[in-house]
């Protein structure tokens, strides 16, 4: 009963000194790449004072920029909400032929560049693309006009509800709707009562990164855009436009909305992960990502 | 002839949403990706070769894929400290840095952009301090670097971090008995059990590093030859009306991009088998 009992962990850990530069090296790496540049544009934003701030976010190229952002998340994030729930139904639900080929075929639009997601489509509908002169003669536009940045937003968003769902719904098997069939309930009974209920986290967590990413999305939906002030900007056109006309507090000031809106996905997330991890503790021990 | 594709099963909705499913995906996904091929192959194949391996999309190849390894390399061995340290570490805020290590996937590339340039231009905050060392960052194929480390950051210490979790303790405590010192039990017993997932981390971090576009063209200069990424190359040839070309250089991107989702697929797969 001489020396005191070491603590559990003490033999399976680091002497203190390496403890403490590994923790060093950690935080100076994520301040230099991380930390700093979110407080950088706070900073930036609010530099040249709140009058000039407020007046960047109510300038109407800048309101009319917010309204399209919203106007592509509000397709794309619907859209792609019902592809996932159909996708994840018939990839977690059911045994078949290709299914590893299907999963990796969703996942294809976040291989694919940003740039590339626009190209093939002004490919496909613009002046020289295929359907082009078709196009032209029933006077509809789809490339440099909002249909274009709704299509290249929906390609960069597609997997993200999907992705969520069937790691999720193939953990949770069949058997409660297979109960609930031979109960007597309908198809879509089981789906709303069972499936939906046990599937709302993961899929309320696809819906916030399917809507950051829809709001975020610059490469793509610049190559379709044909930058159209008023018309055809969206929010992260916008700010380009300004940092590129040397209106900097400006930029900042639109690049801090969608900061913001960052942050609250984050926050959104972390809480679902608390929730869900409390909430099922032993099923969740075996998913990962 | 579908049902002896697939397994019988009691439930509903097979048809409807697997035909929906693939339907969406050819209508958004393959129909248009498939258009970038047909275009690129409109001319002879010796044409094609000429025009992806012009002395200016070599360089842009090379500067791609060049900056995209050293920070998909500079981010698997920061990404195991950090990694490391958020599983086995307790400090004050490890909370907020764990939530945080996912700004890059939520945050724009546009804003990400705008303020690395602002931070490390040879006056900003971080680049002055870089100045009197001879590092000039902004505007040259280091701020490439820099930015794509940002938008991959997440991706080793997201694929490493759960891997840390579930290692057993018993297993480095028995190692401690019979004698191992912690470097020892380091690259004998926990290196390789997270290789997969480093190596799975650094594959998704280069992947999307090589398709980065929205955050390199504020910060790179954009000097054809010097600092032109490949995607960039894609729009500049765009704006020329040179869709031919920009659907040839498209193509060669998105047969890597294949080639990397491929290897990803694998790599979980081993990563899954060596995981349990």
């Amino acid at each position: 009963m001489s020396a005191p009992i070491p603590k559990t962990l003490s033999t399976t850990t680091e002497p203190p000194l390496i403890r403490s530069a590994l923790l060093g090296v950690a935080l100076i790496f994520l301040s230099l790449f991380l930390f700093l540049p979110l407080v950088a544009v706070f900073y930036e934003a609010l530099r040249k004072g709140i009058g000039v701030y407020l007046a960047a976010i109510s300038d109407p190229y800048a309101l009319s920029a917010i309204q399209l952002t919203l106007l592509s998340v509000a397709f794309a994030v619907p859209l792609n909400m019902v592809f996932g729930i159909a996708a994840a139904w018939a990839i977690a639900k059911f045994e078949f032929w290709g299914k590893s080929v299907l999963i990796t075929l969703i996942d294809l639009p976040f291989a694919v560049s940003p740039v590339i997601a626009g190209l093939i489509y002004v490919l496909l509908f613009g002046a020289q693309g295929w359907l082009g002169p078709w196009l032209a003669e029933q006077n509809i536009k789809i490339i440099f006009a909002v249909p274009g940045i709704v299509l290249a937003t929906v390609f960069v968003t597609v997997p993200f509800i999907a992705r969520e769902l069937i790691p999720l719904m193939q953990a949770q098997g069949t058997e409660e709707e297979e109960a609930a069939l031979v109960l007597g309930a309908s198809g879509w009974i089981t789906f709303w009562r069972i499936t939906l209920p046990n599937i709302k986290w993961g899929l309320m967590y696809g819906v916030v990164l399917c809507t950051a990413r829809a709001m975020g999305e610059f490469g793509a939906v610049s190559v379709v855009s044909g930058h159209i002030r008023g018309l055809t900007n969206t929010l992260p056109l916008h700010i380009e436009i300004l940092y590129n006309e040397y209106q900097f507090a400006a930029a900042f000031a639109c690049a801090s909305l969608l900061t913001l809106l960052a942050l609250v996905i984050l926050a959104i997330k972390t809480l679902i992960e608390h929730y869900t991890s409390t909430q099922r503790q032993p099923s969740s021990a075996g998913e990962t990502a | 002839m579908m049902s002896r594709l697939r397994q019988p099963s009691v439930l509903p909705g097979f048809g409807l949403t697997l035909g929906f499913t693939l339907g969406y995906l050819c209508l958004i996904v393959l129909i248009p990706l498939a258009m970038a091929f047909s275009k690129a192959f409109e001319v002879s194949w010796s044409e094609f070769w000429g025009i992806v391996t012009a002395p200016r999309v070599l360089a842009s190849y090379r500067l791609t894929f060049g900056a995209s390894f050293l920070a998909a390399a500079v981010n698997t061995g920061f990404g195991l400290v950090v990694a490391w340290v958020l599983v086995r570490y307790r400090f004050p805020g490890k909370r907020l840095v764990d939530a945080l290590v996912d700004l890059p996937f939520a945050l724009p590339t546009a804003v990400a952009g705008i303020t690395l340039t602002t931070l490390y231009s040879s006056n900003g905050l971080i680049g002055q301090f870089l100045k009197p060392l001879g590092l000039k960052v902004a505007f040259t194929p280091l701020g490439i670097i820099v930015a794509l480390i940002f938008i991959s950051l997440p991706f080793v210490v997201r694929t490493v971090q759960p891997v840390l979790e579930d290692l057993e303790h018993e297993v480095e405590e028995a190692a401690t008995s019979l004698g191992a010192g912690r470097w020892q039990i380091f690259y004998r017993i926990i290196f390789p059990a997270i290789r997969p997932a480093l190596l799975t981390g650094f594959t998704l971090a280069f992947a999307r590093a090589i398709g980065e576009y929205g955050s390199v063209i504020f910060i790179a200069g954009n000097l054809p030859m010097v600092s032109e990424i490949t995607p960039l190359l894609i729009v500049s040839k765009l704006e020329q009306y040179d869709y031919q070309g920009a659907a040839a250089v498209s193509v060669v991107m998105l047969i890597i991009s294949f080639i990397l989702l491929l290897l990803i697929n694998l790599l979980q797969r081993w990563s899954r088998l060596r995981h349990g």
